[in-house]
């Protein structure tokens, strides 16, 4: 909503010290988007006559004109526009002058031949947005005149307030005038009315046939009208609250909306066919709308039918061709209503066609004002009308349904006090209230003091305690609330979870991996590509594009256009992570049948192979005590069959670790290895690691010795190292591979593995024939896996 | 000879001998040669050691005084001139040791290392620890939710008209139109004020999502934190002086917070909340408010026992101000050139 710093102070004596008004706007929570300077004089603009114009035969796209700027001196001035003729009065911009954007005029011309100034066009005055013809000065300006001050305008501001949904009287300059003046003690006036005597009775049947969409419509007559320009004033008005002028009947009903919340629509009463019908839309009817569009109507779209039925207009929304208002109308048919709000934003939401009014209508009219805005509109039309007749007998329909003038709502005293930790009395509530109109009826109750206030009709928002305890509190001043921090009874912390999915980010960044976040919105076809399943995924109903209409199974997608994006761009080293959620496809709801979603973590490196992904599962293993096996019988789509395994616990599957399937790289035009591990988290980090309880260090002597051995590749060095651990019994107290070797020397299908043993008991020295004896029982072990002790 | 003259030359003979001796270790060139020549010089056939027998055969004792401790005082000074030496010897092969180990470490200084945290990540983990340090614990929930929980549980049934400003993503899953991708984190409100009882002090970080097409200061997928303390006796005092904390604790000392009257359907009061920065100049910051009534009934709690507030700002904006980021689709680019600066 934009408000005129020079009209708001026809609502009361606000002043012009626009810093202190926008403080106080602010602090009433209507928020000041912007702050603009607007009509500001500039110095040596004057008001000339147009004498005649002439054509040069060099010049094609200028023309001469000669101009008479009062002292009966013909200037000469070339010219780009062509709108002007003899006689009409237009703004000179003398030698001398400064332009707002920092021009200079001098007498610089083309062809030799000098020009004696520069005529304007609105825009380039700050007057107007109509920037293509020179502006043309009403006839009656006194020429050599300053075109500023021959206008009457002065410079003034424009407030661009932000007004929120639960103010809709404050779409009007009315309301804002209203709260501020409440906040500054500034008394406000409503603006006056039509006080002309109303002429002969002339109705026009009214008939509401869905009265919860429609509760109150009033239709008044006015005849005498002359359709033309409106006065200067309003005209200016209207531009700088940002509504373009169209005629006199149009300016007067967008005044009044500005003014008063009310919109108004005017018909043209010659064209109206037999009274007026307000009904709701019959399933498959459809109406042409101003715009030349055939609207397809649903029931819940309010039409105004003429008296035979026939639709004229979407009420509230756009009205129709055929009653249009012309430049012959002479009779008004005036329509002023209340309409049901979420109705009117339905239908203008869904044709798009949401406008000034609909959205007042949306947020909220009051009902009781329509007498004040009809008398409005006639004061500001007989402006340029002045033999305008408002006629008697206004049909004014009223239904059960309308608001009443005044809602009571009770208010504890109490309940303010204890909401916003103050201790004011009833009588001070009484008084803040009374400020913005809201009368207090009564005070019952010694003990528990409760109020009833009566809420004004034009505060369709405050329906509840709540509301006025809000009230109140704007009021009164939120600043004036004080400032407590309160004493939390909780300990702060973060819970063993959040606290280990933080040591878990930690290990992870420590190996060198940075934390990428991609998009959680796949394309079709992002899964394929990745080797999974796009079966059951989760659908967007209404994605922002195609390109993001899918919901991740898994981290690896994003992840894998994440290394593409960086090896196009050449960067070495991609290390990458992600800790997100994902919504895995087929899964069972949870308990509030809502699709499946839990956190997953997913490591890559780009040229790297499964020893490092290993490597980074053996460091989160250690570090964060997380318990899996191995298991390369069957792995994670996606991921490469012969070079990863699934971490599995049992029958849980706990994540894969690994190598990207290179079939998944080719189509992901990733040219070298991936080395990756994935786990899913909901398992692993909702664990308590067990507390370690402290054994005794061995005081005794320890026997390190090698075993070597040739083993099928057929058997996996899993197997051997667990056979040889059992074999060992509590005396091997530590089993490392520490050499894997192939080639000569060995069969095709086998390979070397060699083994570091320790053994050590916790209460004696070992003796070498103990030492023998165990060796020989592991030899023993794997040799029953085909192991064969190498020399 | 006289038994006078015979100690005379005797004496003579040892400071001849040791002060050969001393020459020799003196002239030595290596510690092997030191080590030989200090054998060699312990033998008994050595020339000091052969005076040894040449006491027998002085008569007085006097005499055989005199030449033991001449002989005494030689060997003390040639073991500690072979000590010295050792130690000369030693340290110069240690100093040699050092010079030939220089090593130039610049050679090793490698590019590599620790991997860097989204900077969203970061922010968040700030934000969560400020608030930790005010006695809040940290509430989580899913990112896909119900209508319900994410608009009718916070003062929004269906027809409302606030629910059209949230752009929201809605999901082919159930009803239409009944299950969602969350577009505030406020959901979690619901789901704490089920789950835990009053007194509630907890903040919820988390991933939203709205139908904005991305520009320089929006994208779909962004974060929030949200806060909210429900106990007896939660005044708007205690809003306003939470906000006022913890602007102070995550910006630091010189600057100061204000709450201004705005409009939310799950407050009321519903306030802005802006910070002044030091240099006079306010910036928004986030919404708050006084939980509304029917939202803490939403949540199981009785609105006439206890009094709450709650409060929501976006960390995007507080990442991408921090690190004075132009544009905050880079900050999902996943390029490293970007994330490692951070």
């Amino acid at each position: 909503m934009k408000i005129l710093n020079s009209w708001l102070n026809d609502f009361g004596a606000f002043g012009t010290n626009v810093e202190k008004l926008s403080t106080a706007m602010t602090s009433l929570g209507l928020a000041v988007d912007s702050l603009t300077q607007v009509d500001t004089p500039i110095k040596g603009v004057v008001v000339a006559k147009v004498l005649r114009t002439e054509r040069h035969p060099d010049a094609a796209k200028v023309h001469r004109v000669y101009v008479d700027a009062g002292d009966g001196q013909e200037l000469h001035v070339w010219c780009g526009a062509f709108n002007m003729k003899s006689g009409d009065l237009i703004p000179l911009a003398t030698l001398g002058t400064t332009m707002p954007d920092g021009r200079l005029i001098t007498p610089r011309g083309i062809l030799g031949i000098e020009s004696h100034g520069m005529l304007c066009s609105g825009t380039e005055l700050g007057l107007t947005t109509d920037a293509d013809g020179i502006l043309i000065l009403p006839k009656d300006l006194k020429l050599g005149k300053d075109v500023f001050s021959a206008l009457e305008i002065k410079s003034d501001c424009v407030f661009d307030l932000d007004v929120t949904r639960n103010r809709p009287d404050c779409n009007g300059y009315l309301g804002v005038a209203r709260d501020l003046g409440a906040h500054l003690r500034v008394k406000i006036a409503a603006p006056i009315g039509d006080k002309v005597k109303k002429g002969a009775t002339r109705s026009i049947k009214v008939m509401i046939a869905d009265k919860k969409c429609c509760a109150r419509y009033n239709m008044t007559v006015m005849s005498g009208v002359v359709v033309g320009e409106s006065p200067n004033w309003i005209a200016r008005r209207l531009t700088n609250c940002g509504m373009r002028p169209i005629n006199n009947v149009v300016d007067a009903s967008n005044m009044v909306m500005l003014e008063l919340n009310q919109p108004t629509h005017a018909f043209d009463a010659e064209k109206v066919n037999n009274g007026f019908k307000i009904r709701c839309a019959r399933s498959g009817e459809t109406l042409v709308t101003l715009d030349g569009q055939t609207r397809a109507l649903e029931t819940t779209d309010l039409l105004i039918c003429d008296g035979k039925d026939n639709p004229i207009g979407l009420a509230g929304v756009m009205g129709g061709a055929a009653t249009e208002i012309s430049g012959q109308t002479q009779t008004v048919a005036l329509e002023t209503a209340w309409f049901e709000g979420s109705g009117i934003a339905r239908t203008a939401t869904r044709l798009g066609l949401r406008s000034e009014a609909s959205m007042r209508f949306e947020r909220g009219v009051d009902p009781h004002g329509i007498d004040h805005a009809v008398s409005r509109f006639a004061f500001l039309l007989r402006e340029s009308c002045p033999n305008l007749v408002v006629h008697s007998g206004a049909s004014d329909v009223k239904e059960k349904t309308l608001p009443a003038k005044q809602r009571v709502v009770a208010l504890r005293l109490a309940q303010v006090n204890r909401v916003l930790g103050t201790k004011l009395t009833t009588k001070a509530i009484s008084v803040i209230l009374a400020r913005i109109g809201f009368a207090t009826k009564s005070v019952s109750g010694a003990k528990i003091p409760s109020l009833k206030i009566a809420v004004p009709s034009w505060r369709p928002d405050c329906e509840s305690e709540i509301d006025l305890v809000e009230e109140v509190a704007r009021h009164y001043g939120y600043d004036q609330l004080g400032k407590v921090v309160p004493q939390s009874t909780m300990h702060g912390r973060l819970s063993p979870l959040q606290q280990r999915r933080r040591d878990l980010r930690d290990v992870v960044l420590s190996m060198g991996l940075s934390e990428a976040m991609p998009n959680p919105f796949l394309a079709p076809g992002d899964l394929t590509k990745a080797g999974l399943t796009e079966d059951n995924a989760i659908r967007l109903a209404n994605p922002l594009v195609f390109e993001e209409s899918i919901l991740r199974t898994s981290l690896r997608p994003g992840l894998l256009k994440a290394i593409g994006y960086n090896i196009s761009h050449r960067t070495s080293d991609i290390l990458l992570f992600e800790l997100g959620h994902v919504y895995p496809s087929g899964k069972a709801d949870s308990v509030d049948g809502l699709p499946d979603e839990y956190e997953s973590v997913c490591l890559v490196a780009v040229g790297e192979t499964s020893a490092l992904a290993l490597d980074w599962w053996s460091q989160l293993s250690s570090v964060m005590s997380f318990g899996a096996q191995l298991d390369q019988s069957s792995v994670e789509p996606g991921f490469h069959p012969k070079r990863s395994a699934t971490l599995r616990r049992g029958k849980q599957i706990l994540g894969c670790v690994g190598e990207i399937d290179p079939r998944v790289l080719a189509k992901n035009q990733i040219n070298a290895t991936v080395a990756c591990l994935e786990l899913n988290l909901s398992v692993l980090l909702s664990e308590t690691p067990r507390v370690a309880n402290a054994k005794p260090v061995s005081r005794f002597p320890r026997s390190d010795f090698d075993l070597a051995f040739a083993v099928p590749n057929s058997q996996t060095a899993g197997a051997v190292i667990k056979a040889l651990r059992q074999a060992g019994g509590v005396e091997l107290v530590d089993l490392e591979l520490f050499d894997v070797y192939r080639g000569a020397g060995l069969a095709d299908d086998s390979r070397s593995l060699t083994f570091r043993l320790c053994l050590q008991a916790s209460d004696r020295t070992l003796t070498d024939a103990e030492v023998t004896t165990i060796r020989q029982r592991c030899l023993d072990a794997a040799a029953k896996l085909g192991a064969r002790l190498r020399d | 000879m006289s038994e006078q003259n015979t100690v005379g030359a005797i004496s003579q003979a040892i400071e001849t001998a040791r002060d050969a001796a001393l020459q020799a270790i003196k002239s030595v060139s290596d510690l092997d040669a030191l080590r030989a020549l200090g054998v060699e010089l312990n033998k008994k056939e050595s020339l000091l050691n052969s005076f040894k027998s040449d006491m027998g055969k002085l008569s007085l004792v006097e005499d055989k005084r005199t030449i033991g401790q001449l002989l005494n005082a030689a060997a003390t000074l040639i073991s500690a001139a072979i000590e010295t030496r050792t130690t000369e010897f030693t340290e110069l092969e240690i100093s040699n040791r050092i010079a030939r180990e220089s090593l130039d470490l610049t050679e090793l200084l490698t590019q590599r290392r620790r991997g860097h945290s989204h900077i969203v990540t970061q922010a968040t983990q700030r934000l969560e620890d400020v608030f930790v340090g005010l006695g809040f614990q940290i509430a989580e929930g899913p990112e896909v939710e119900t209508d319900f929980n994410n608009f009718e549980a916070l003062n929004m049934p269906k027809s409302h008209p606030a629910r059209s400003e949230f752009d929201t993503m809605f999901l082919e899953y159930g009803e239409p139109g009944s299950v969602l991708l969350r577009t505030h984190t406020s959901p979690v409100q619901i789901r704490v004020m089920k789950s835990w009882k009053p007194p509630i002090y907890a903040i919820m970080p988390g991933r939203v999502f709205r139908r904005d097409t991305p520009d320089a200061t929006h994208m779909p997928v962004f974060h929030q934190i949200e806060g909210l303390v429900i106990d007896r006796g939660i005044t708007f005092a205690h809003l306003a002086g939470t906000i006022e904390a913890f602007t102070k604790a995550f910006f630091g000392e010189d600057f100061s917070s204000r709450l201004r009257p705005s409009f939310f359907p799950f407050t009321e009061p519903s306030a802005e909340f802006d910070i002044r920065r030091a240099d006079g100049e306010w910036i928004e910051l986030g919404g708050c408010g006084m939980v509304h009534p029917n939202v803490l009934l939403s949540g199981g709690i009785d609105p006439e026992e206890f009094t709450g507030f709650a409060f929501g700002f976006g960390i995007d904006r507080m990442a991408k101000e921090r690190h004075k980021v132009g544009d905050i689709r880079e900050m999902y680019t996943n390029d490293l050139r970007f994330l490692r600066q951070f």
